[in-house]
């Protein structure tokens, strides 16, 4: 059904001047040559198993890929889960609800922010607390697209380290660092925040951190100027990843793809617009989609580019959140939270959102008493993931290390 | 389209199969045989005016050891074309639970339905590539089960972290839930001593 799609890598034989010959094809013709040249009758053709991981750092974690491999040319991945399992919905079930949102952090640990801002939006919708105060609803928004910043930020700079790009992957982490310096002050973690809790926030905003917080928005704006003319206009970049991991529009939507995924497909799907949770619908930005400018739509190039807008859409949401927050600075951050949280008995929900890697879904289950009956987390890395063997197949083992850097995938978000 | 319609089309189609719907719910559900899961599922999918593109969620549900239902999986759909959700819950028995799978129709479910099996132990029929998925896969076990207890070895290694090597003595039930819990205890782990081994050899406890 998508065969055409991996026919773009041109192979040059001398003898018969340019052609265009897909991957197989390409295989049996080095092949064939090779035999002439040993003069051997025929070829069986060998295929071999490989592990790649778990402890590969292109692997961006504990991810084991059982590749079959005929040559350089990938048959089949087989991804292998679980490393990273600690069953976090058996946890849930033995703790109270708001003791689930540290839990929470530890899923995606590079946005915790907006895995807490998932949970707690799925518990208030069980108590049916829908009216905040604006200051919390305003600082939820600023923290998450801060965190969504510096969550895309990891994604685009050790997507080029994957391909031997150093210098952009130093200069995001550089600014990455101050985000977390940001939200460390907030919350008094670096990377596990525990900071959104239901109806409310944990702590109030310290003085001058808003000050702060546009400064770095000042700050970084020019700098993500230096880091697109350093890595994404780069013509050898473009070359590299324009044509391989293509991933089809329908083919995404079926297998569960979100967030940037989805989107670098073309398709033009975000929660914050179509779902809006929070304040997003009172905040004007764009959703950026692939285009397929430099090659076939859904390629490693466009979700990377996807990345890309993303981060300048969010830095124009912080700045609208911050002049939004003025007039609300004097209001209480947890006159809202509930005193006892204990939903009716039987009520259920499923309540999703939109982290940087994706929808974000929980499903609570409650029965009347203060620990959460069921809960499920719908990770979006969980999905990315499963594309991998469809995308990967009859490209090279080069490729697969991009397609895995695209798709963007956080283990402890994969495993749970 | 609002699941009351949602629901007539389905009644007109498959009749006894859809059970009830459940409207006044947060997520408005339909209860129905999980036997004809796949045909619901297929006509949901493509039908025309329900287009039901994707599944964004499909979990097992433990509703206790007693209770009835005992099991059960509730499906999230949801339209991006049309835009509209709708969520599917079928009922299954604690003992040889089983359902048809629906793999083939949302490429989602596959993992989704391993995930369920490996959690909850229920068997989704006709699916290609039924194995656990988290759990290694000689665990032993459906850990999401409510009466779940833990093993005590795996490959040779002692699984419950707890105070006492010897006995599942900090194991409780807790009435109320009806599954196992460990009381955990503040004090950090220690080997037992070797007098204390009854022998007065030097083994450690649980060789």
């Amino acid at each position: 059904m998508f065969g055409n799609l991996f026919k773009k890598k041109r192979f040059v034989f001398e003898d018969e001047g340019m052609m265009v010959l897909n991957m197989d094809q390409a295989a049996g013709r080095y092949h064939e040559e090779a035999m002439k040249k040993l003069e051997i009758e025929s070829y069986q053709g060998d295929e071999m198993v490989v592990n790649m991981g778990p402890q590969h750092p292109s692997t961006h974690g504990v991810l084991r890929l059982e590749l079959v491999i005929d040559g350089e040319i990938v048959k089949k991945t087989t991804p292998h889960l679980g490393y990273l399992h600690r069953n976090f919905e058996k946890h849930a079930e033995n703790t109270t609800y708001n003791e689930v949102i540290p839990y929470c952090d530890r899923l995606d640990y590079l946005a915790s922010m907006n895995q807490d801002l998932g949970y707690a939006l799925a518990v208030e919708k069980l108590m049916g607390l829908s009216e905040l105060p604006e200051k919390v609803e305003y600082m939820r928004v600023l923290t998450c697209e801060l965190n969504r910043i510096a969550s895309h930020l990891v994604a685009v700079g050790t997507f080029g380290l994957d391909i031997g790009a150093f210098t952009p992957f130093l200069w995001a982490f550089r600014d990455r660092e101050k985000i977390l310096d940001l939200l460390e002050w907030l919350s008094g973690a670096r990377m596990l925040y525990n900071y959104i809790w239901v109806g409310g926030l944990a702590r109030d905003i310290p003085d001058g951190w808003l000050a702060k917080t546009r400064e770095f928005v000042d700050y970084f704006e020019p700098k993500m100027v230096e880091f697109n003319k350093v890595l994404t206009t780069n013509h050898i970049f473009i070359e590299r990843t324009a044509d391989i991991g293509v991933l089809p529009p329908e083919m995404a939507v079926s297998y569960g793809c979100t967030g940037p995924v989805l989107r670098g497909s073309g398709v033009k799907w975000d929660l914050r617009k179509n779902e809006p949770f929070s304040y997003y619908d009172k905040l004007d930005f764009d959703i950026p989609v692939g285009k397929g400018e430099f090659g076939p739509l859904g390629s490693v190039l466009d979700r990377y580019l996807v990345r890309i807008a993303e981060i300048n859409e969010s830095v124009k949401i912080i700045r609208q959140a911050l002049d939004a927050i003025e007039p609300f600075v004097e209001q209480d951050v947890q006159a809202a939270i509930p005193k006892k949280i204990r939903p009716a008995a039987g009520s259920e929900a499923y309540v999703r959102s939109e982290t940087p890697r994706g929808e974000l879904g929980f499903l609570v289950r409650s029965d009347g008493s203060d620990v959460p009956f069921r809960v499920k987390g719908r990770s979006p890395c969980f999905h990315n993931i499963s594309v991998v063997d469809d995308i990967s197949r009859g490209g090279m083992i080069a490729d697969l290390v991009l397609i895995i850097g695209s798709l963007d995938i956080v283990l402890g978000c994969v495993d749970r | 389209m609002t699941p009351e319609q949602i629901h007539e089309k389905l009644s007109e189609k498959f009749g006894e199969d859809i059970i009830a719907l459940k409207g006044e719910e947060l997520d408005p559900f339909i209860q129905v045989n999980p036997a004809r899961i796949f045909e619901i599922a297929d006509y949901l999918h493509t039908s025309p005016s329900l287009k039901f593109t994707s599944l964004m969620c499909l979990s097992g549900m433990d509703y206790g050891v007693d209770s009835e239902p005992s099991l059960g999986v509730v499906y999230s759909l949801h339209s991006m074309e049309r835009g509209h959700k709708l969520t599917l819950r079928v009922d299954l028995p604690r003992e040889n639970p089983q359902l048809p799978s629906v793999e083939t129709i949302w490429h989602t479910a596959d993992w989704h339905e391993r995930e369920a099996f490996d959690l909850f132990g229920i068997v989704f029929a006709g699916h290609r590539d039924l194995r656990r998925i988290l759990c290694p896969d000689d665990w032993e076990g459906y850990p999401l089960r409510k009466d779940y207890v833990v093993q005590e070895f795996y490959h040779g290694v002692r699984v419950p972290y707890q105070e006492d090597w010897r006995k599942y003595e900090t194991l409780e039930k807790n009435t109320e839930r009806g599954h196992y819990v460990f009381k955990f205890e503040s004090k950090v782990p220690h080997l037992v001593e070797p007098a204390e081994n009854g022998n007065g050899d030097t083994k450690k406890a649980g060789e």
